[in-house]
């Protein structure tokens, strides 16, 4: 499928908490945006693909967009895992003839009951979760405190390279006025006063809780090169559920500092002309910082362990860094909305249009949730 | 007393057994019939052999702190209460690849904040303890060392 598909339409809605409106109306409203903005009608959307915690079904979207018949639809599970997994599958679709614009979403209220199923109060605890839950191991921020505490003391890192990470991001919000923390700097000594949440975690290493919803569209190369933006072509797609893999308290395989990255990464570097040395800029999702290193290491921009070394010197940070690394501020200083918006300011890079632009980017690498089943998308210009 | 904490749900087919060796304060691993393997979680299939019956089998009980962290709240009220409480990943001495996630006590009803978490070291020596909550048995760990 290399190449062959484009995003030609991005959208969203403000970022805030407690909007009044309800996701499935969020969602409309990106998704209608992504459509004006890819110069088509809804009548011509016929694919859909969405995030299976999404609380707005698809036959509600459609009849509120006033879409077409649709005639594909799918749904990628796995919470912030599925960003580049939606697109994927839309761009597979249209591949294939099984649709011709199809679009992909995500929209998230943070009081919703789907948002944070950790915060409801359950009755007792079946499946993988009895593993970890009753011993207070209860939200994502102490599952991954628990590897985050490993990686430390495997490979040195320490909370300075964690650092490295919530700032770069704040400073790249700073740039972006659509962004939570537009307004608001981040200091190394805030960073280090920051309250713990799951130590060695503290507030600074846990992304925002956003309201708000962000849509893409997706369409062959062929249309896209007719329409009003230039196209983001998908070069690589991949997903990744690694042997033995368990969601977020991955802790019981022979190696649980290798994540869903790192199968993820083979193949998609497989199926693509680019490799990490070509990579001008990345997206890499970030609901805590610790998921930076360990998807440096993944996606071979570094070797194992190397990770949060490589965060030094500024090397995440635009414009001179290495690598610049959610130039729109990501999960951590744009907004939370699943890594949705990671997908938006690939496509924006591509475009030449972010806030903190990479001078000539002619690519740029989008990742999903790391710690859960994944997945990536490799977008060109 | 702890109460409100999230315990496991003692019907759940796969995982009963473990919990029943518990409450007889037996620290098991459910080990493939067919190929001898152990695995933890527990689950219906063995990934070796695709056998679906299974054993447990006693294990020493004895193991060391691989990970560990410390919340803080916010959190569900009754982890709220105890926090800033510990949480451990516990790897087995007999194979290190099982590992049992608990909490650091220094007695079988100790409670999970009682050890200052600024001593607490991956590598650390562990032993396994019981404590029983509502109609469940925790396995909860001691210092060994
Ligand atoms: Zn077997």
């Amino acid at each position: 499928m290399k190449d062959r598909t484009a995003i030609v339409g991005i959208g969203q809605t403000a970022f805030g908490k407690g909007l009044a409106d309800s996701e499935l109306s969020l969602a409309c409203q990106a998704i209608s945006a992504a459509i004006d903005d890819a110069s088509l009608t809804p009548g011509e959307v016929d694919g859909l693909s969405m995030f299976s915690m999404e609380e707005g079904r698809e036959v509600e979207v459609a009849r509120n967009v006033g879409l077409g018949d649709i005639t594909y639809f799918s749904e990628v599970g796995y919470g912030g895992g599925a960003g580049c997994g939606v697109v994927g599958h839309a761009a597979m679709a249209v591949a294939t003839g099984q649709c011709n614009v199809a679009v992909a979403w995500r929209a998230r209220k943070r009081a919703s009951k789907t948002s944070r199923p950790w915060s409801q109060v359950p009755g007792r605890i079946a499946g993988h979760w009895q593993w970890s839950r009753p011993f207070g191991v209860v939200r994502p921020v102490d599952e991954i405190a628990m590897l985050t505490r490993r990686y430390m003391h495997e490979f040195g890192a320490t909370r300075d390279h964690l650092a490295n990470v919530a700032i770069a991001s704040r400073k790249h919000a700073n740039r972006n006025p659509l962004a939570t923390m537009y307004d608001k700097k981040l200091s190394r000594e805030q960073y280090m006063e920051g309250r713990w949440i799951s130590e060695p975690l503290c507030l600074f290493d846990n992304c925002l809780e956003t309201d708000g919803a962000l849509a893409v569209v997706i369409t062959s190369a062929e249309r896209a090169r007719d329409l009003a933006q230039p196209p983001a072509f998908i070069h690589a797609f991949a997903q990744s559920i690694p042997q033995q893999h368990q969601v977020m308290t991955n802790y019981f395989c022979d190696d649980p500092l290798i994540g869903p990255a790192y199968a993820c990464a083979s193949r998609l570097w497989e199926r693509s002309d680019i490799k990490p040395a070509d990579v001008p800029v990345a997206q890499l999702y970030d609901a805590f910082s610790p998921l930076i290193p360990l998807s440096l290491e993944g996606y071979g921009f570094c070797e194992r362990g190397e990770g949060a070394a490589f965060t030094e010197n500024g090397a995440l940070e635009w414009p001179n860094g290495r690598l610049p690394t959610n130039t729109s501020g990501g999960g951590m200083s744009e907004a939370y909305v699943h890594g949705f918006n990671l997908v938006l300011e690939g496509v924006r890079q591509c475009r030449g249009t972010s806030t903190s632009q990479v001078e000539g980017a002619e690519n740029c690498l989008v990742t999903s949730g790391e710690g859960v089943p994944t997945s990536a998308l490799l977008l060109r210009a | 007393m702890e109460t409100g904490l999230l315990l496991p749900d003692l019907d759940d087919e796969v995982a009963a057994p473990f919990w029943e060796a518990c409450s007889r304060s037996e620290l098991v691993v459910q080990m493939c019939a067919a190929c001898g393997k152990s695995r933890m979680p527990p689950r219906p299939m063995c990934p070796h052999c695709r056998s679906v019956v299974a054993t447990w089998a006693p294990t020493s009980g004895t193991g060391t702190i691989w990970s560990y962290v410390v919340p803080h709240p916010p959190l569900l009220p009754a982890y709220a209460e105890l926090a800033p409480y510990n949480a451990i990943v516990v790897a087995l001495d007999e194979d290190p690849t099982i590992r049992f996630v608990g909490n650091l006590v220094t007695s079988a009803n100790g409670a999970i904040n009682e050890i200052d978490p600024a001593t607490i070291r991956i590598g650390e020596k562990v032993r396994v303890v019981f404590t029983t909550i509502d109609d469940v048995t925790l396995p909860r760990w001691v210092r060994a060392g």
